[in-house]
């Protein structure tokens, strides 16, 4: 599989995302730039962490206007794989590429802790290799 | 002319900024507050024009950008 890793005006993990897709899963990868219009073939584009334009007005707000974000838009339409990731997320969902909004957190402490994650669905093409309940 | 945006979360959502002030200024004594709200304020210069499409205008920047439908409302005015 071919992926993409879109890097935006203070994206920072565009590169671990780079770095895994080539090293861990041994695939091809392409940095793609914000202001890029060709999605160069990808089959899956990734919109990676960071903090796009400084987080300003709302996170991701700026990010989901860029030109690149047009043809991912188009892409995913066309039934292409968009993984989005932290700040990805918040641009996905800015872009209407998901539903609803994201909120701050209910307690304003910083957490950085492991969290147990529950596979709910097996049947999407980055969960079917998983099992069921716990992964 | 000078148009005036507030952009607030909508009644319902959740606002941690807003609980976190009421909890400071309990602290700092002021008990009469009952309820705090963090919103945004936008000022925006825009070439003089008509009032009615400027209106139009700046009512389509507020859906487009400036606030986010989804869980904030937004009301401006416009001076000049």
């Amino acid at each position: 599989m071919r992926w993409g890793v879109i890097t935006f005006p203070g994206s920072c993990d565009d590169q671990d995302a780079l770095y895994a897709i080539k090293h861990a899963l041994g695939e091809e990868a392409v940095p793609l730039w914000h202001k890029d219009r060709d999605l160069q073939q990808v089959d899956c584009v990734l919109l990676p962490g960071g903090f796009s334009y400084g987080d300003y007005l709302r996170c991701g707000a700026m990010a989901r206007f860029s030109p690149v974000m047009d043809s991912v838009v188009r892409f995913a339409g066309t039934g292409g794989f968009v993984l989005a990731i932290c700040n990805g997320f918040q641009i996905a969902c800015e872009a209407g590429l998901l539903p609803g909004a994201l909120i701050r957190n209910r307690g304003l402490r910083f957490i950085c802790a492991d969290v147990r994650v529950r596979i709910e669905q097996t049947d999407t093409p980055f969960t079917n290799q998983c099992t069921r309940a716990r992964c | 002319m000078l148009a005036r945006i507030y952009v607030t979360l909508k009644r319902g959502v959740l606002d941690p900024q807003g609980k976190a002030i009421e909890h400071s200024l309990h602290a700092l004594g002021f008990e009469e507050v009952e309820g705090v709200r963090l919103g945004k304020y936008i000022e925006l210069s825009v070439r003089n024009g008509d009032r009615e499409p400027a209106s139009r205008r700046i009512d389509e920047m507020c859906r487009k950008l400036l606030a986010n439908g989804v869980i904030e409302e937004y009301r401006f005015d416009i001076e000049g």
